[in-house]
Order: structure tokens, then sequence, then C-alpha cells
């Protein structure tokens, strides 16, 4: 088949034609409303009064959200949660990716399965599934552990003391398995016959992991701490499902996320709720841009 | 889990306690397992069970005869068949347009020199960088704007450039299509449609299949665009759906563990026949 000849892309065109969905969908999806957003900040607006409603404000909306309890509180509740739910992850996800990676033949990639299955399930589900296994009452949760460790009932997700553990719980349950999937693509590059000249030179499985695994995936386990820090600031749908979109007892599991949320679909305010979310994402790119340098300074030093 | 904690001794203590040490490590990553694997366990089992059966002490560990009590309520609350068929075609549409989309502008970013090149995949790639908060009201509004609230479009249209995909299949592209066969096509008097529909796509049936399974997880689990956009019960995808049988007083979980249990099999299902691939795609913006 031969396109007539006005129809047949000429190459110098055929890049551009072939990005141009990209470009389209970027634009009007993501460049577009991005600005408006920003224009949105200093506007106030209900969008119930229509797009004529709209009036300049300045920086009312950002003097109001750092004056805003909720906001800092929100700000506590996400730092809390992202390095609650970020950091410790770590400690479990290194030595069990090690142990994976020397002693697992066969039943490696099932092993994986295993772990990884619970990244690839929906929120929706896994929070209605930890909704009845934290519950109070008759939850499988505070059952095992009065079974196994006599411990009174633990209100998990009903007291502002203990959602937000619960929550990192939940958080870590999901990633355990994506983490040390990026581990063992880390440990993976670590040539094999380090270990066997240890091996030789007569070091134990546990001297060659600290003198040879964990030096050689130090940059992973920085960036894999990063990322997991970075995502915890981003966390939105296990606190909102489990909290019925509120934000729990006391807004005590109210990640920013969710806020900014309820301040625009809640609350109808859509330009303190746009002033929130960048003043979220200034935090975000701050933090990025450290840990970008810290490893700089790292990659030097080395 | 805390296998080289465990493992400590042993040196000292030679062979013997070296292999104990070792079994007691698989041993915890057996119990790691079960401890990943028992949540869906209890999906299930409570599935198969009535509300007030659930809600005992201890909690039901074995299965109950309620299921299809379950099911029955389940469509009696919410109108799930539809539910599950907008899922389906979202997950579908999105699927269908992602292939296309990141493909073709993958192809380019990897095998065809134009102006701008650079900076248009620094801007693909600062794309992924972007954090999702920040697109929940702007995308309220441009869809508002749009007329496409409440319409299924909204879930499948935004997100079908990806910047991760067009990343993925760049990636692949540039290893497996020789340079040499696209420029001796052209040579032949091929067409630039021609040369990425019977060369180009034929060679990168691999990544598109990765690309593929993440494209149609994602959106099956999507929650998030449709807590947005989404107005009226019957057009719900059906995460929105199940999560709105929860916010009732008298939630019924037995029909609950139900559809959650409906909803993931699907995924399981994907999982068991291609998980390597899933993961090496589910990760692969993170190992590069």
């Amino acid at each position: 088949m031969r396109l007539p000849a006005f129809l047949r892309l000429s190459p110098r065109w055929a890049p551009y034609v072939f990005i141009s969905p990209f470009l389209v969908l970027f634009g009007v999806f993501g460049v577009y409303p991005l600005c408006f957003s920003l224009y949105l900040a200093f506007q106030s607006w209900e969008p119930t009064g229509g797009l004529k409603a709209m009036e300049y404000v300045g920086l009312a909306n950002f003097s109001f959200a750092l004056q805003d309890e909720w906001f800092w509180k929100a700000l506590r509740n996400t730092l809390w949660l992202a390095v609650a739910s970020g950091v410790p992850q770590h400690l479990v996800e290194i030595p069990l990716a090690a142990f994976i990676h020397t002693s697992f033949k066969r039943l490696r990639d099932g092993v994986i399965a295993v772990y990884f299955l619970p990244y690839i399930t929906s929120t929706v589900a896994i929070a209605i599934m930890f909704n009845s296994l934290f519950s109070t009452d008759y939850g499988m949760i505070n059952a095992a552990l009065g079974a196994l460790f006599g411990m009174a009932h633990v209100d998990w997700l009903t007291s502002a003391a203990h959602i937000k553990p619960a929550i990192a719980f939940i958080v870590f349950w999901r990633y355990v398995g994506f983490n040390t999937v990026l581990y063992l693509a880390a440990m993976q590059t670590i040539p094999g016959d380090l270990y066997e000249a240890a091996t030789l030179d007569g070091a134990g499985r546990w001297r060659q992991f600290l003198h040879i695994t964990l030096p050689s995936i130090k940059p992973m386990i920085f960036f894999g701490v990063t990322l997991s820090v970075i995502g915890g600031l981003q966390l939105f749908e296990e606190p909102f499902i489990l909290t019925g979109g509120k934000g729990g007892p006391q807004q005590a599991a109210m990640t920013s996320a969710v806020y900014l949320f309820r301040e625009a679909f809640d609350f109808n305010d859509f330009g303190g709720a746009s002033a929130m979310s960048w003043l979220l994402f200034a935090v975000v790119a701050l933090l990025t841009w450290i840990t970008h340098l810290a490893l700089r300074v790292r990659k030097g030093a080395a | 889990m805390n296998a080289a904690v465990q493992a400590r001794p042993a040196v000292a203590r030679g062979k013997a306690g070296a292999r104990a040490a070792r079994w007691i490590a698989y041993a915890i990553v057996a119990i790691g397992a079960l401890f990943m694997l028992a949540p869906f366990w209890f999906m299930v089992v409570f599935a198969t069970h009535s509300r007030s059966e659930i809600f005992n002490l201890p909690p039901p560990l074995w299965f109950g005869s309620d299921l299809a009590a379950n099911f029955k309520l389940l469509t009696e609350r919410i109108p799930f068949w539809r539910n599950l068929g907008w899922s389906v075609y979202v997950a579908l549409m999105s699927t269908a347009l992602t292939l296309l989309f990141c493909s073709m502008a993958g192809y380019a970013f990897a095998l065809m020199e134009f102006r701008f090149k650079k900076a248009l995949f620094g801007l693909v790639m600062a794309t992924m960088l972007l954090p999702q908060f920040m697109n929940m009201i702007p995308m309220f509004m441009i869809m508002d704007s749009l007329g496409w609230i409440d319409q299924q479009r909204a879930l499948y249209v935004p997100g079908a450039a990806s910047a991760f995909g067009i990343f993925l299949m760049r990636q692949f592209a540039a290893s497996a299509v020789p340079r040499e066969l696209v420029e001796a096509a052209r040579m032949d008097g091929c067409g630039e449609f021609s040369i990425y529909w019977r060369i180009v796509l034929p060679l990168m049936k691999p990544a598109l299949g990765t690309l593929a399974l993440v494209a149609f997880i994602a959106s099956w689990n999507n929650f998030i665009n449709p807590l947005i956009v989404m107005r009226s019960l019957p057009n719900y995808t059906l995460p929105l759906a199940l999560r709105s049988l929860q916010s009732t007083l008298n939630t019924e979980w037995g029909a609950l563990m139900c559809g959650s249990a409906i909803a993931t099999i699907p995924l399981v299902v994907l999982f068991a026949i291609a998980s390597r691939q899933l993961i090496a795609g589910l990760t692969a913006g993170a190992v590069k």
C-alpha cells in the first residue's frame, strides 16, 4: 500500500508527528493546568460561582496557609509518615535482598513475586483489607497480638496516637518487595569474584555482607531511602481511604495531600488549595535538591 | 528477614552453626512471605463469610458458606457489572493509547534526529518528577472546562503519553532497533509511518508487552483520577465503587471483601503469568 505523495510523511517532519501526541497531551493536561493553578494560587475562587467569581487576592492564600494550624499539622503528619514509613523498611529490605541474592536459586523468582504482590494490588483493596485487619475489637491483628503476647486490644484506626504507625506499617508492607527488587538489581552488579576471593581468604557470610555487599550498594541505599521519603511526602491514597477521606481522629492521619484535596473539594477553596500545593511542591523540591547535592558530595568524596 | 544478623555468631561456631543460621534465615524469609500473603488470605476468606461471622472473636480463618450471598449483596449495593465493565474498558483504552503514543515518541527520541530533541526529552523526564498532588486541582479544572467531568475519557486520555512509557520505549528502541535497518528501508522508499508500523513496532514487541502490563495495572488500580473527575456511581470504575460501599455506616464487610477480591483477581492472574517481566517493567524507572 503506497499513500499518495501529499499524505506521505516527509522524514523532516516525521519525528515531530511521532512526538505530537506527547506534546499535545502534555500541553493540554500538564502545562496549561499547572500554569492555571499558579494563577489560581493568587485568586479567591469557588468553582460554584463560575469563572467570573474569581478575584485577585495577592499573597493572601499563601499567608492564610502559613497561618493555618491544619496546614502545619498536615505537614508534620506527612514528614512523620514519610520518615517512619520510608526509612526503617530499608533495614529489612537490605538483608532480605542480600539473603535472596546469595541463598535462593530455584525459588528466587517465586519468593520475589510473593514479596512484590502487594505493590501491584489496588490501594483501595489494600485499605479495605487493613481496615478490617486493624479493627479494634474483631481485627485479626489485635487477635494475633493478644494470642501471642497477651497484649490488650489497641485502637489502631480510631485513636490519634496509633493511626500513624498503622498507616506506616501498611506502606511498609506495600513497598518491601519493590525496594528489595531495587537492592537485588544493585547486588547483581557486584562482581562474583569479589565474594570468591573473600571466601578463599576465609571471610564468612556476615563479613562478606559487611565489607563487600554494603559498600557496593551504598549509592543504591541512598537513592532508595530518598525515593521512599520523597514518595512518602506525597502519601495520599492509604490515609485517604482508611480515614474515609477525612484524615482520621483529630486529623492525625491527614497528610498534606489529603488536606489539599479537602481544602479544594470539601471546603471549595480552590485558590487556597492551589497555594498550598505550590508550598508543598517547594518543600518536596527543596528536599529533593538537598539529597541531590548530598549525593553529589558523596560521589565526589568517594 | 534479618538473615545477616542471624549469621553473625555462626561464623564463630563453624559449619554446623552456619548451616543452622541459614535455616533460621530461610524460616524468617518464609514467615515474611506468609506475612505478605496473609492479608490476601483474609480478604478471600472474609469474602465467604457474613458480616456477623466476620465480627467474631477469633475472626474466621477458613472459608465460610456466604460467598453467593455476599456477591448478591454487592450487586444490590453497587451496579457491580457496570463498574467492572468501566474498569475493563478504561484499562483497555488506556493500554492501547499508551502503547501507540509511547512507542511513537520513544522511537522518535531513540532513532531520529530533530531540533530540540534533547530539550524535549528533558521535558519528558522532568514530568516524571512532578508530584502527583500538583495535578489534583488542575486536573479537575481542565476536565471541568473540557466538559469531561464524569466521562471515562477523562481517565484514559491524559496519561496516555506517559513519561515513564516514553522512557521505557526509548531505552528499548535504542538497543533493539538497528539504525541501519531503518535507513535502508528509507532508502528503498518506505514511508516514515510504514517504517514505524512494519519495522520498528514488530522489533519492540517485548517492551510493548511490558508496557502493556504496566499501563493496564496502573489504570486498573487508579483511584485518584476517578476520585477527582467521576461523579455518579454508575459511571465509577471498580475501586471507586468499592470505596463508596465503605463510606456507609453499616459497612457490609463480606460484600466489600468479595468485591475487593474480584478486583484483585485479574492482577494476580497477570502477575502469575508474567511476574518477571512485570517486576522488571515496574522497577525500570528506578533501577536505571
